[in-house]
């Protein structure tokens, strides 16, 4: 039986309105990796604050190697040997990897000045220890993110970490540095660590975990080691309702033309863009990021300026200069990058849902506050928004209650075409089915809808024809027969013409 | 449950309101330090004296709500007022003055407009050289001289309606059409949006360089006014008068709850915020509190107003975020 390392027992913590955690007990046994999964919201990231310090809980007790401990900081979690690596990583950019490294606790000479010299051997010493090829002077802003990451863990190794919490650490980093990483990991496990790894991901949860824990509604539902689970099992346990494999996906009637677009051409990278769009048809835009999809679609919503082509709504050409004339034109976009281009946070629900259509509350420049109210509601309602009422800001509402507000405030605009960039991004599953139920919805009411995504289930899923693109152009059409992901990867790739 | 929702709404209460229930334990205490502090005549008084920056606060407060900000207005005020006062002794005219006075406070709050939406220059920036710029006008125009013997322009200052004083009429009037434009009209709800979140704003549709010249023209409206009702106050066109006013705008409109980071202020809070400033100057005075001391003094309360704001706000998002679910969001790395 390997000892625990970490374990907290009945552990909870209420915030105003919310019971966050309820009776959690979890533990981390030495040379393991637990891995942690749940919808977002539902207590991942409080349990992980207050094991790092951040939060301190209403009741229950924390273990550290069996002896009973208080973390009222995450000083004191660090000098538990409790290490964190955060999904957002905050860096200073023009640090090097040595002084990152000893940040906060660089050696001191006699008076007073850092002893470089020391700081040289000891991370030359570290970067060879871990078989790391890394320059120590190097800054940190010329280092890719999954570098950043391996750095952190670095940091977490110098401090003698044994317990070492990661928060989705692949949500951000391509298929081979999540090699290097599990790699890594792996080594860590082999040397005795204990390993937090929270992740929404099926296939590398299944890769790397020990044991498998579920939280939903601020519960652990269920703690087992990884073989008496499989991935329908975790899903199921997750959404607490069987979702099933498939999306909700039916059958329109695809019509008339609705959307043409021609010879697209930007200066943000992109060229000779054609492609059109159906009434009632989902197309997808498939491609590896940076293909240039998000720019195309800016650019045809006015957001982004470009230097040619045309584009023409129900067979009429329009002129779009700007997002007015888009959305003048029927056509409405939902950003990929949310708390950029989607929501004002400091602002409440109701105000960020009217923000485009206030003409039709606004008559002669004064509010209709009562009509506001209740279309508001209404259509919160109609798409499901969780929240206590309209009256509250957006910042406390969950990643996918804030893509619901966005998607209400096109809703509220009745649009002819949604272009959808990655709707399902950085939001839950259960909020993900409820996005893929309402794009079924518009299509069938005769709306039409472009959705780009970089998760190609969803696109194979939802999509009735797609365009695949690569280096800013159209590589391949594909209609629904035709899906595979090895087709859409190819021309991805743009295997299929030759490179010049 | 029911229980913590009350309690969030309490929260949310006493964060909205708060600035009112400090003006009103200023006033109780002020009430006991002087038994003439609610006199009619002493609340008059105050009313009047802080008339010229509380509608100067009220513009403020539209710009930083927008994200913007004007270090102009004192210099502006005074080129407004030059000129205005210089028009009524030429032509006798009531009306034509007053005209000429706002269209000055409009003319260059375009510019400042035009150059923050044109060029690029941030706020600060621009309506700093306005600041330079304006006051330089006013001392060329008059040759640094005071325009004396105003006639019957000073009525825009000392005169009243019934018991009211004509300053503080129009700063009511300048406070409701603030309170309507920002909470009725979709120019405000831009407005918060912008300043809130301007690429949101932008990709819902909204018309960013309108809303931003909008708002500085309406700033110029009310610096224009202000300018006039200086001059009439003070008997005379001085090209050097309202420095430092643009500082006095912003203490109040910051007390008063306007959120340096935009989105955030209303005119109440900013009334509120400019009648606590008012009514710590008049106790100052009424108690004799050194004048040198009461800058220390006015400073010190910025500093804790505004240390408070964020503390609150601080405490308040990290309630929230840790109820709430932490937003997942990440771009995919290049590939």
């Amino acid at each position: 039986m390997q000892k625990n390392l970490l374990e907290v027992r009945n552990i909870s913590k209420s915030f105003p309105g919310v019971k966050a955690l309820e009776d959690v007990c979890f533990s981390v046994k030495e040379g393991s990796v637990h891995v942690l999964c749940g919808e977002n919201g539902a207590g991942k990231s409080t349990l992980m604050k207050i094991i790092n310090g951040i939060y301190q809980p209403d009741g229950g007790e924390t273990l550290i190697k069996g002896e009973k401990v208080e973390i009222n900081s995450p000083i004191r979690a660090g000098e538990l040997g409790i290490s964190m690596i955060f999904q957002e990583l905050n860096y200073t950019p023009e640090m090097t990897i040595e002084e990152s490294l000893f940040v906060g606790r660089w050696p001191k000479k006699k008076f007073g000045q850092i002893d470089w010299k020391t700081i040289r051997q000891k991370t030359l010493q570290l970067l060879k220890q871990e078989n790391l090829a890394y320059d120590p002077e190097t800054k940190l802003k010329d280092l890719s993110i999954s570098n950043l990451q391996m750095l952190e863990i670095l940091k977490a190794i110098s401090r003698d970490a044994d317990i070492i919490i990661m928060d989705e650490p692949t949500s951000s980093i391509t298929n081979k540095e999540i090699e290097v990483l599990f790699e890594k990991i792996a080594d860590l496990r082999a040397r005795g660590k204990g390993i937090v790894y929270i992740s929404h991901k099926m296939d590398e949860i299944f890769r790397i975990a020990d044991e498998i824990s579920i939280l939903r509604d601020g519960k652990v539902i269920e703690t087992r080691p990884k073989d008496q689970f499989d991935i329908d099992s975790v899903i199921a346990l997750m959404v607490g309702r069987a979702l099933g494999q498939g999306y909700p996906k039916e059958e329109v009637p695809v019509g008339e033309v609705v959307l043409e677009v021609e010879n697209f051409s930007g200066p943000t990278g992109f060229s000779n863009v054609s492609f059109n769009l159906r009434k009632g048809e989902i197309l997808g835009f498939a491609g590896l990021v940076g293909a240039g999809r998000t720019e195309v679609m800016r650019a045809l919503f006015g957001l982004d300026e470009r230097f040619g082509g045309s584009v023409k709504v129900h067979g009429a050409p329009v002129r779009i200069r700007n997002v007015q004339d888009s959305i003048k034109n029927g056509v409405v976009m939902l950003s990929e990058d949310r708390r950029r281009y989607g929501i004002v946070p400091i602002r409440d629900v109701k105000e960020n849902v009217t923000l485009a259509s206030m003409d039709q509350f606004f008559q002669k420049g004064r509010l209709n506050a009562a009509k506001e109210r209740s279309r508001v509601e209404e259509i919160c309602k109609k798409i499901n928004v969780k929240m206590a009422s309209i009256d509250v800001q957006v910042s406390t509402l969950s990643g996918g209650n804030q893509q619901k507000v966005v998607l209400s405030k096109w809703m509220l605009q009745d649009p002819d075409i949604l272009i959808l960039d990655e709707p399902t991004r950085g939001i839950d599953v259960g909020a993900k089915f409820e996005i893929y139920r309402l794009m079924t919805n518009l299509v069938k009411e005769g709306k039409s809808i472009i959705m780009v995504s970089s998760e190609l289930p969803e696109l194979i899923g939802m999509c009735d024809r797609m365009y695949v693109m690569a280096e800013g152009g159209i590589t391949g059409e594909l209609e629904r027969a035709e899906f595979s992901q090895e087709a859409i990867m190819r021309y991805a790739m743009n295997m299929t013409r030759k490179a010049v | 449950m029911n229980n913590l929702m009350t309690r969030e709404k309490w929260q949310t209460i006493k964060s909205r309101y708060s600035i009112y229930l400090v003006l009103i334990a200023m006033i109780i205490v002020c009430n006991l330090l002087s038994p003439n502090f609610l006199s009619a005549r002493n609340i008059s008084n105050i009313s009047v004296q802080i008339s010229v920056t509380t509608i100067l606060a009220f513009g403020e407060t539209i710009l930083i709500i927008g994200g913007l900000l004007d270090l102009s207005c004192g210099s502006v005020l005074a080129l407004a007022g030059v000129f205005s006062v210089y028009v009524f002794k030429e032509t006798g005219s009531l009306s034509l003055a007053f005209a000429v006075g706002l269209i000055v406070g409009l003319l260059c709050n375009f510019v400042n407009g035009i150059l923050v939406r044109r060029f690029s220059i941030p706020a600060f920036i621009a309506t700093l050289a306005m600041m330079t710029v304006a006051r330089g006008i006013a001392l060329l125009f008059t040759k640094g001289q005071n325009i004396y013997q105003i006639g019957d322009y000073v009525w825009f200052g000392q005169g009243s309606i019934g018991i009211i004083p004509i300053p503080v009429i129009f700063m009511v009037v300048i406070g409701v059409l603030t309170w309507y434009i920002l909470g009725h009209t979709s120019f405000g709800r831009s407005l918060y949006a912008v300043g809130g979140n301007e690429e949101a704003a932008r990709a819902s549709g909204i018309n960013i360089g309108r809303i931003k010249v909008g708002a500085y023209l309406i700033n110029g409206i009310f610096v224009g006014l202000a300018g006039i009702i200086l001059m009439a106050r003070t008997n005379v066109g001085a090209p050097n008068s309202g420095q430092g006013y643009e500082f006095e705008a912003l203490t109040a409109a910051i007390i008063g709850g306007t959120s340096f980071s935009g989105g955030l202020g209303t005119a109440g809070g900013t009334l509120a915020g400019a009648f606590i400033v008012g009514f710590l100057n008049n106790i100052m005075n009424l108690a004799g509190v050194d004048s040198y001391l009461q800058q220390v003094i006015k400073g010190a309360i910025i500093a804790l107003a505004v240390g408070y704001d964020m503390w609150a706000k601080v405490n308040r998002t990290r309630k929230t975020l840790g109820a709430a679910k932490i937003p997942n969001e990440r771009k995919e790395a290049k590939a």
